[in-house]
């Protein structure tokens, strides 16, 4: 088995011929392909969007995704929420010495894949190695721009009292999913990623219901930690329905086991879109055309009073706080 | 059998059916103040997040017992797994809550990883076995933490380690029983606490025998529930009867997972292989058999005697006053730390670490109580 040895990220030929033989054949771009100290971009008009974003998963590969499509869909999704479309990324590795090339050609192939399916392509990047033990297999940092095409770019400090709050699909997922590979639950093993490039849905959802006031991914911290984001942000309430957010019964039952609580769980496929209430149809419309959408629902609002705060309506009809997720959610006793 | 355990589910959880079990608590109660406590940190939890605390009739006051594993892990007991972790060649294996749990001078597990030393989140004692007879030339430590649910685990290890032959796996047995700290607690709070919402999980391996004394000996209504909404109300509505005929007796209101004789089975195991032992309590002190150690013929499976680990005691940080809360004789708030000097972020006392500690529920649900 040919494995990443310590030369490879030593700027010589062996660098050279990793470059080439892994990452232009499966990502290789007229952009890329001039292998230049910086990528020339000609195309690109003001006002951009921005993002970067550090991928450390384990394990690398998981059911419905991988660190690979995990890299250029976290960064096309940041880029989206701003309503932009995502054009170019740069992409840097940090391959542990040892790693075997099978690995990082798979990673390269899911790339590959996953910027044809968001429409982006890979201008720039950087590869090093580092010696065996100092990094766990692969890191993957990406960047990216995009064109803004919101004439009022959406924010999670525009969240207006009695704007209606949607949520695009089933929580939890990625999550979960990455937990049951890590740690062989093989009960759980039917729950998949719901990693995906979002760009493409939230532009058809600004096109059919006029600008948003917020587009938010909830990816670390789950639902609950973006949706306090925004009222802190933007000094309102939310109010939502425990009975109108959509979890997988698989999710809900793996929760339950792990002592974790869905609504905390990340989600690398998902949207919170903040809007008035006279447009929400249209949104949920064009959301559910869209196949990350298909399960969007109108899951809350947002109240002038307790500013700052998420309150639920839980399903027994009674209330609580949703917080914000202090460290890491830990496994619980029993 | 998902989909009839789905259909339960729904019943437990239907808005409607909870709000007749609420009158019926309230009609039956009429007026009168009720205090019940809980020692059980799943049933903390449910409390809290399913939103039934904010229905409960005004007279009924929620007290949060010593129900938390992780938070009745005591300081000399962490201080020994800090010990141990610090030793060459040791790998930690532990549940993942115990992680954050401040031990002798703030110190954690997780803050012991950071410095370097080896600790693992397993979530069951067999895959700590698994860890022990993947790395034959590094000692497992498994740190046994829990009531009498998690006990029988533990014992199952050692047990599977025995016939494995894995002479790298030991075990430090800070597991704790139930009935001897509720002895306690009824006791010295015949005053604050009118009746004992009994632990469902404890109780499928227990059964009820061992609970019968809280309404022999100190005239205490006692109900075993279970931990949706509805299996929660229908264990304090009987409560509410006993109290109100004044006469106490000990129920099982959660009898699709509790048998009256709890689990022979797993007790047998837990017997073969523990033996019940004085222990501290984090916050409630030395408890007369109130834990378990390993048995004679299992004392080679002792981590604290293979690797020469001592229990030192460990003062309790100022001001903290994780012990009467434990024993619901404060309310997390009456603590002069809680919300400054102590919080989820960093803990002072171990009521604030577990999601199912009380004051983290206080914490995180508190200022939107009924």
């Amino acid at each position: 088995m040919k494995k990443v040895l310590l030369d490879a990220g030593g700027g010589g030929r062996a660098s050279q011929r990793l470059v080439a033989d892994i990452f232009l054949s499966r990502f290789g771009n007229d952009i890329l392909a001039g292998l230049d100290d910086a990528a020339l971009l000609t195309d690109v008009s003001a006002p951009i969007s921005v993002s970067a974003d550090s991928f450390v998963v384990t394990p690398l590969f998981f059911p419905g995704g991988s660190i690979g499509s995990l890299a250029v869909n976290g960064t096309v999704n940041d880029i989206a929420m701003l309503g932009a479309r995502p054009l170019y990324l740069t992409c840097a590795f940090i391959l542990e010495e040892g790693l075997p090339l099978e690995t990082l050609e798979r990673v390269a192939d899911d790339m590959g894949e996953a910027c044809e399916k968001a429409g982006v392509k890979i201008v720039a990047g950087d590869t090093k190695v580092a010696p065996a033990g100092a990094c766990d297999k692969m890191f993957i940092t990406t960047s990216g721009i995009g064109e803004v095409y919101a004439p009022h770019p959406p924010s999670g400090h525009n969240a207006k009292p009695d704007d209606v709050i949607i949520l695009s699909g089933s929580v939890g997922d990625h999550a979960m999913a990455v937990m049951a590979a890590r740690d062989d639950l093989d009960f759980l093993s039917n729950i998949k990623s719901d990693c995906a490039p979002l760009a493409a849905m939230i532009e058809s959802v600004e096109n059919a219901a006029g600008p948003a006031h917020v587009f938010r991914d909830p990816t670390r911290g789950g639902l609950a930690t973006t949706l306090n984001e925004i009222a802190e942000q933007s000094a309102v309430g939310v109010v939502i329905d425990e009975d109108k957010i959509p979890v997988k019964p698989e999710v809900v039952d793996g929760c339950s086991f792990l002592g974790l609580d869905p609504l905390y769980l990340a989600n690398e496929g998902k949207c919170v879109c903040v809007l008035p209430e006279a447009r929400a149809e249209a949104a949920l419309t064009a959301m559910r055309a869209s196949p990350y959408g298909k399960e969007a629902a109108v899951i809350g609002r947002i109240s002038s009073s307790r500013p700052g705060k998420v309150i639920m309506n839980t399903g027994i009809g009674g209330q609580r706080i949703l917080g914000m997720l202090e460290g890491a959610q830990l496994p619980r006793i029993c | 059998m998902t989909s009839s355990l789905n259909e339960i589910q729904s019943v437990l959880r239907d808005p409607r059916f909870c709000r007749s079990l609420l009158d019926r608590l309230e009609k039956t109660l009429d007026g009168k103040p009720f205090r019940f406590m809980e020692v059980c940190g799943t049933h903390t939890a449910a409390i809290f997040q399913s939103g039934l605390r904010s229905l409960l009739p005004k007279n009924v006051a929620h007290l949060s017992g010593p129900g938390c594993p992780v938070c009745v892990t005591h300081e000399t007991e962490l201080g020994v797994a800090l010990a141990a972790a610090e030793k060459p060649g040791i790998l930690i294996a532990t549940y993942g809550d115990l992680l954050r749990v401040p031990g002798p001078a703030g110190r954690s597990l997780a803050s012991a990883r950071a410095d370097g030393a080896r600790v693992e989140i397993v979530y069951s004692p067999l895959d700590a076995v698994n860890l022990a007879a993947n790395n034959p030339d590094t000692e497992i430590i498994f740190l046994g933490v829990g009531f009498e649910t998690t006990a029988p685990g533990s014992a199952a290890a050692i047990k599977t380690a025995r016939v494995r032959n894995l002479g790298n796996f030991s075990l430090l047995s800070f597991h704790k029983l139930v009935p001897p700290a509720l002895r306690l607690l009824a006791a010295e709070n015949k005053e604050t606490v009118n009746a004992f919402l009994l632990p469902g999980h404890v109780a499928a391996i227990t059964g009820l025998a061992p609970f019968e004394f809280l309404a022999e000996e100190f005239n205490q209504p006692a109900a075993v529930g279970g931990f949706e909404p509805a299996d929660i109300l229908l264990a304090l509505v009987a409560l509410a009867e006993q109290s109100a005929s004044g006469s106490p007796s000990v129920v099982n209101r959660y009898e699709r997972a509790v048998k009256n004789d709890g689990n022979p089975r797993a007790r047998s195991v837990c017997d073969e292989v523990f033996v019940p032992a004085n222990a501290n309590w984090r916050g409630l002190g030395l408890i007369p058999c109130g834990g378990l150690i390993l048995s004679p013929a299992y004392e080679n499976f002792d981590a604290a005697k293979k690797h020469d680990l001592s229990f030192n005691s460990v003062q309790t940080p100022n001001g903290c006053r994780c012990g009467a809360i434990l024993q619901g004789k404060l309310a997390p708030p009456q603590c002069p730390l809680f919300g400054k000097a102590c919080t989820p972020a960093s803990p002072v006392g171990p009521c604030m670490v577990s999601t199912e500690g009380s004051c983290a529920a206080y914490f995180k649900y508190g200022d939107y109580l009924a």
